[in-house]
């Protein structure tokens, strides 16, 4: 039998695009008329799907349109989407910061929302009040709050500062300081948004093994938001992959994971020519993983498939093609070096692939760098640099809980003796 | 089957797009309680940090004010507070309309000062305006305590001042000055968030309140001088309980109890308007502020 602690049923939520001003107080009153005479909101049959990018004919947006999912007792349910998906708009109703447009949330559980953590803090006050302070906002009674003082001080590594005010604390400690008093908070259900995004790796890796203790060992359901998908991986038990304010996927966390790095870099991304004129060329290059799935976001279990055309206005010989991997910084990491006669074996076609297997690079962000040049002479035909960025993700590796940090770009193959 | 019907049954709570007409939540507030007591002591302490002369700027401005109001209505304009001294007399208006405008102004900010935090975190939002209204208390305790000593000073004069036997009232009066606040202040708050023109509406609207809240002239007087628009003041809840505040400390003017029910009939009333807009307010208010 499931344990049902959460249960969201047809969840909406409507944006009102725009200033808020003059035309706010027509539209109140023609909702209070309809009100009035018992109608409907006539502002809710309209509405655009949020799409942030293209226009829309509408002043009202939904970011959230008719969510269903229900939570587990004990379940660390982690939601992935682009910017603007609804993600944050989610977990603010969740949390009662604001309400649903229509539908309902029932819980069998106090629930507490470690939304972007330390915004309860007063500067002047200092650290050991601010711990208390906080600690009520978030729902805990002094009581509460004073028997855990000792381990919330400590796990925040700010016990020197304790009695100093806050406002003289550097922004990493805020965040040590406002995450441990969440920490040790005790709601059935906690709900965390990118608050891992701060703090070093340090206090990461801390803050992450905390969640698990919460998770594993205490048995309290999570709801984790993040772009992180590696942590995600880590962490989570279930997935839910939002667009555009829909559910997209939800259920088991390597599909929805998959899901998302598919849905991510549908943009153009790949490299076309815009000189043709040069006597041999770089025409286009594009980025696919696996057999024929075209991607910027791949996962260290992926194989890269890079698709090479090149171009050619004059018969040249003796031209070389390099292809180098480059970190975001531009470095060049790895080249190598072939004849255009060796890539295209001197047949009738002009394109080619290059194919690799991400394990052997660290979750990070490359680009690539293409060239067409003579060996002997050094004459450059064609160059591009930086071009057709793509990104590797951690699928949950112990590494995971540095994503986003920049720790390499290679995967040693090592041995501990 | 069973099971069904249990899980229907046992929701600890459910979230929907609106609260019932009319909820107080009042069982949250206590809950909550060491919050409202940690605002308080939050509000009290950091309000003079980094000044020098700290919680002494409680007592300097209504002082300073008495002053200049003594000057201007009594010495320059010549009104008339009868036996008691003109200083003493502003004093004691001063001190509780300061108690009523601390409670009103602080109150109408309760959604743009706290927006930030309302935004991350849920706690009933009715915890801030009740904690200003006590914090404010605290602030009206300390600039009353220093009337009481101009008060035994001038008594020490031999000037002619005595308590009325109804000041054992004085504190069900200073009570009901609060909630007039809070009511009118959670009434406004909750219109600040969509139309920022109360905000400025109430910047200069409080000045001009206080000049037909019986601040620093009697009651009686306005109705003798201009009697067309006293009528102003009449209706105004404000000057009942200014003028009782004399004459409950200072055994001057009137006491009308007509009045005084009047006043608490509007209290009352703008209170429970006020709690009814603030909770269908403080639950959207973040996609309007």
């Amino acid at each position: 039998m499931k344990d049902i602690i959460l249960k969201a049923e047809n969840i909406s939520k409507q944006y009102r695009l725009g200033q808020v001003g003059t035309g706010t107080l027509s539209h109140d009153l023609n909702r209070w008329w309809h009100q009035v005479r018992g109608k409907d909101n006539p502002y809710l049959k309209i509405g655009d799907v949020n799409d942030r990018s293209t226009k829309g004919s509408s002043d009202y947006v939904w970011a959230l349109q008719d969510i269903n999912f229900e939570v587990e007792r004990g379940e660390v349910l982690g939601i992935i989407g682009k910017n603007g998906a609804g993600k944050s708009t989610l977990l603010k109703i969740l949390s009662k910061v604001t309400a649903p447009t229509t539908g309902s949330i029932k819980s069998r559980g106090r629930i507490a929302s470690l939304l972007e953590v330390g915004t309860g803090f007063n500067g002047e006050m200092t650290g050991r009040e601010n711990i208390f302070l906080n600690g009520a906002i978030l729902g805990m009674t002094k009581k509460e709050i004073a028997s855990k003082l000792d381990e919330i001080i400590d796990f925040s590594g700010c016990e020197r500062y304790i009695d100093t005010p806050v406002k003289r604390y550097s922004s990493g400690m805020t965040v040590r300081l406002a995450f441990a008093v969440a920490a040790f908070l005790e709601p059935e259900i906690l709900v965390v948004d990118e608050v891992l995004a701060v703090g070093d790796a340090e206090f990461q890796k801390k803050a992450i093994g905390k969640m698990h203790d919460i998770s594993r060992g205490e048995g309290r359901t999570i709801l984790f938001v993040s772009h992180q998908l590696g942590t995600i991986a880590n962490l989570c038990t279930r997935g839910m992959l939002l667009d555009k304010g829909e559910i997209v996927n939800y259920g088991n966390l390597s599909s929805v994971l998959e899901n998302y790095t598919t849905l991510t870099n549908r943009k153009e991304l790949s490299y076309l020519s815009v000189d043709n004129t040069k006597d041999i060329f770089i025409n286009n290059c594009s980025l696919s993983k696996n057999i024929s799935i075209s991607t910027n976001e791949f996962l260290s279990s992926d194989t890269i498939n890079i698709d090479i055309e090149i171009c050619k206005n004059k018969l040249i010989n003796n031209a070389s093609f390099s292809f180098t991997i480059q970190s975001n910084t531009g470095d060049y990491l790895t080249t190598f070096v072939k004849t255009i006669d060796e890539l295209l074996g001197g047949k009738n076609i002009n394109n080619f692939q290059v194919s690799f297997d991400c394990a052997i690079l660290a979750a990070n962000n490359y680009f690539l760098r293409l060239a067409i040049f003579d060996v002997s002479t050094f004459q450059v035909y064609d160059l591009q640099e930086m071009i057709c960025p793509f990104k590797i993700n951690d699928e949950g590796t112990d590494m995971s809980r540095f994503e986003n940090v920049n720790y390499g770009y290679y995967n040693l193959k090592y041995r501990i003796i | 089957m069973n099971h069904s019907e249990h899980t229907n049954t046992t929701w600890l709570f459910e979230i929907t797009p609106k609260n019932k007409f009319f909820t107080l939540n009042l069982k949250e507030v206590w809950q909550y309680r060491d919050l409202l007591l940690l605002f308080v002591k939050r509000d009290v302490v950091t309000l003079y940090k980094q000044t020098v002369l700290g919680p002494l700027w409680y007592l300097i401005q209504p002082l300073f004010t008495s002053i200049t109001f003594t000057i201007i209505f009594n010495n320059l304009a010549g009104i008339s507070t009868g036996t008691v001294p003109p200083f003493l007399f502003n004093l004691a208006g001063i001190t509780v309309w300061n108690y009523f405008t601390a409670c009103l102004t602080g109150t109408s900010n309760t959604f743009g000062a706290n927006a930030g935090i309302f935004g991350k975190v849920y706690f009933p939002r009715l915890i801030v305006p009740i904690s200003i209204v006590i914090s404010n208390l605290i602030k009206f305790g300390i600039q009353f305590f220093i009337f009481i000593v101009f008060y035994l000073y001038y008594y020490a004069q031999g000037a002619a001042v005595s308590l009325n036997a109804a000041v054992v009232f004085f504190p069900l009066l200073i009570v009901l000055m609060g909630i007039l606040g809070l009511g009118l202040g959670m009434f406004i708050s909750s219109l600040v968030t969509k139309y920022r023109d109360f905000s400025y509406l109430i910047a200069f609207g409080v000045q001009l309140l206080m000049y037909v809240s019986a601040v620093m002239y009697p009651l009686a007087l306005i109705k003798e001088k201009i009697p067309q628009y006293a009528w102003m003041v009449q209706y105004n809840p404000l000057a009942y309980i200014i003028e009782t505040t004399r004459y409950m400390l200072l055994n001057v003017g009137q006491i009308s109890m007509l009045g005084l029910a009047y006043t608490t009939g509007v209290t009352i009333a703008l209170l429970l308007v006020g709690i009814l807009i603030f909770n269908k307010t403080e639950k959207s208010f973040i996609d309007t502020v």
